[in-house]
């Protein structure tokens, strides 16, 4: 315990920057992002104009494609670990996806409720006949 | 004396990582300038949120207007978001070249960053620029105006974007790399990297999706 009392790295990383890497190491991991990010872009396309899939599984994919694909982006190009320096950030991210979440999904949630049990006035007007 | 330092180590390890630092101070300025401006990207991706909340909504509403899968190019789209993800891989060669106060090398990235953006750019305000030509404008239908501001919005940052870049171009051009100049280079490298994971799920969610609808 008392030999890891004062370790090198003193501080939090800031978001954006990496841990003591060389310049090389640095584009290599650029590169491995833009690979990454490019092969889930051209699935996603791929996917969404092609008849060989099931169709009714395209939009599942889709939005998986797009949360693996923004995972890259927040690892190899905003460098969000999930290393002891990095708490401070990941926990800052949680908060925001979390807010994120409720909005989206709750609006999508409560109003796809209010058109089932208020619908438009010429919806009515079709179930009176 | 004892007591003080008991309760000094407890505070510096409150979780019990194993991770125990005595006397931290202050964080240097670089980190927390970058964690105000990563807390200030976090609160814009809640309020693009909104405006995909309100996307998603409104999708149907097109008060027989045109639909997506009638309005969207898929080519087009793909050529933008080529352009983008090739710009935040060049930003980021650009910051590298920063933190290694290469100007050669810092400049070009930057050139073809703001190349590539611009780019993009051209393409999304000529497909606008068709919409309303057609009389499928903002006004036309809630779907249109959700689509609008969504979209709209997301190019609107990438013009700020460009904006900045050029700034902090002049600035590493008059000032050289010093330390402020190098942490606002970090904010724009976020801030740049942040827009592209909003195109991320902008054409997932309102070209690709949409096209199918």
């Amino acid at each position: 315990m008392s030999d890891q009392t004062h370790m090198h790295v003193e501080h939090d990383i800031a978001p954006g920057d990496e841990e003591q890497h060389s310049v090389g190491e640095r584009i290599v991991g650029y590169v491995v992002g833009l690979v990454l990010a490019l092969l889930l872009t051209a699935t996603s396309f791929f996917i969404a104009g092609t008849d060989l899939v099931w169709q009714p599984s395209i939009p599942v994919a889709l939005i998986v494609l797009a949360i693996a694909q923004m995972g890259v982006h927040l690892v190899f190009f905003l460098h969000i670990t999930t290393g002891p320096d990095n708490t401070n950030n990941v926990l800052a991210l949680a908060f925001g996806l979390l807010v994120v979440f409720l909005v989206v999904g709750g609006t999508v949630w409560i109003m796809g409720h209010l058109n089932q049990n208020m619908p438009p006035m010429d919806q009515i007007m079709q179930m009176r006949r | 004396m004892a007591m003080t330092a008991t309760v000094g180590h407890a505070h510096a390890d409150p979780h019990h990582i194993g991770f125990v630092v005595e006397h931290p101070g202050p964080a240097p300025k670089r980190t927390v300038t970058a964690y105000g401006f990563w807390v200030f990207l976090l609160s814009d991706i809640v309020m693009f949120s909104c405006f995909f909340a309100a996307y998603a909504v409104l999708v149907s509403q097109t008060a027989d207007g045109p639909k997506g899968s009638e309005i969207f190019e898929q080519r087009n789209v793909a050529i933008e978001t080529v352009c983008l993800l090739l710009s935040s891989f060049t930003c980021g060669m650009a910051s590298i070249a920063a933190d290694v106060r290469n100007r050669f090398w810092f400049y070009l990235g930057m050139a073809v960053t703001c190349v590539l953006g611009l780019i993009f750019l051209a393409i999304e305000f000529k497909e606008f620029a068709d919409l309303v030509a057609r009389g499928y404008g903002p006004s036309r239908s809630a779907f249109l105006t959700a689509f609008f501001s969504l979209v709209g919005c997301h190019g609107l940052h990438v013009s700020a974007g460009v904006l900045w870049l050029l700034t902090m171009m002049a600035q590493v051009f008059a000032k050289g790399f010093r330390a402020d100049v190098l942490r606002r280079m970090m904010c724009f490298a976020l801030f740049w990297h942040a827009l592209d994971i909003i195109w991320v799920g902008v054409f997932s969610v309102v070209y690709l999706l949409g096209s199918g609808v």
